[in-house]
């Protein structure tokens, strides 16, 4: 556990260092996974101690988000004022979204195998 | 007990941050029973249910986000080595990857400029204020991406993060409803649109979907962040000038 957490604190670091240090447009996290991930093609596998790690953290994903969602509290007044516009745009962007999105890739995936 | 013994205790408890942290992991794992009990509907969205149940508490008891934020940023912090974890699915993931790069790169490409012009569209054409329009704009990047991007072109980024959670929750709630009515069956197809529209909340729902969905879902999920703060500011310049 100790290690591998390690080992994803370090990418971050490193990610975050990089991504300052060249002035990237990409936040350090982001940074931090690509790094990871050449790491894994390098090596080419995945330490069993990082997989457990990455699996139990990414399980609760969900929870991350939440101290960050709670300040919503903040914008009530503001979202109460433009709850209209907001909620239409939210709700038919991430349709459209998914749809298009998802339509164009498997089209593509699709015409490859052919 | 004195009543004055409580007011100490209620003292320390509201500027301490374990009542924050004790709170959100209490949510969280309530709101994940009730989610459970409700045969995992999207509707009983784990994250949803806990902010509600957060937000009511700390409005109830009249202690400010901040106070919040305080305990809770234990948690939040792990938001960065979690997305360095995504890394993983993605890896176990790579002869997938890489025998449909183009269809990733183009489905990935289209679908960002679908999320912010439609977003900034549809709330531009219903009257919406110009700080709200550009606080829509990078909605589908993660949370910490949409608040710097956000600052960037003007909009406010604590508003710009709670549309990005927004869109994340509508995304984890509807997804498959909407994939399955446009027959979108390919699984890293369905992970693709999924990262891309709705980012970490998406993804945590995508992974419950299945490892291909859900390691596509994360690809795009690192990928449109890194989409959002290049393509955004130019969306921004063609709208607005």
């Amino acid at each position: 556990m100790l290690p591998s957490l390690t080992i994803l604190l370090v990418c971050q670091l490193a990610g975050e260092v990089i991504a300052r240090l060249f002035k990237l447009p990409i936040p350090g996290p982001v940074v931090g996974m690509m790094l990871l991930f050449a790491g894994l093609v390098i090596r080419r596998g995945i330490p069993e101690n990082l997989e457990k790690t990455g699996t139990t953290l990414l399980s609760h994903l969900s929870l991350l988000f939440i101290p960050a969602g709670v300040g919503i509290t903040v914008h009530l007044k503001l979202l109460a004022d433009e709850w209209l516009p907001i909620v239409v745009a939210l709700i038919v962007s991430t349709v459209i979204t998914l749809a298009v999105t998802g339509l164009v890739m498997q089209v593509l995936a699709r015409g490859k195998k052919s | 007990m004195m009543p004055d013994d409580l007011q100490a205790i209620w003292v320390y408890l509201e500027t301490s941050p374990l009542l924050g942290l004790t709170a959100t992991l209490l949510a969280y794992q309530a709101a994940h029973w009730l989610w459970r009990k409700g045969h995992m509907t999207p509707l009983l969205n784990p994250v949803l249910l806990s902010i509600l149940m957060i937000g009511g508490f700390l409005m109830a008891a009249g202690i400010d986000y901040r106070t919040y934020f305080n305990g809770a940023q234990f948690v939040h912090f792990l938001l960065g080595p979690a997305t360095v974890a995504l890394a993983i699915p993605l890896y176990r993931q790579i002869r997938l990857l890489l025998r449909s790069l183009t269809a990733v790169v183009v489905g990935l490409l289209v679908g960002a400029t679908t999320a912010a012009a439609s977003a900034m569209g549809l709330a531009w054409a219903l009257g919406a204020s110009e700080r709200t329009i550009l606080s829509l704009g990078p909605k589908s990047a993660t949370a910490p991406i949409a608040m710097a991007v956000s600052e960037s072109i003007g909009g406010l980024p604590s508003l710009s993060a709670v549309m990005a959670i927004l869109t994340g929750i509508t995304g984890s709630v509807v997804a498959v409803w909407v994939l399955d009515a446009v027959r979108v069956r390919n699984e890293a197809a369905r992970g693709l649109a999924i990262g891309t529209a709705s980012h970490g909340i998406g993804t945590a729902r995508a992974i419950q979907l299945g490892e291909v969905t859900g390691a596509f879902s994360g690809l795009a999920m690192g990928l449109t962040a890194i989409t959002t703060t290049l393509l955004v500011p130019l969306l921004v310049g063609l709208m607005f000038r």
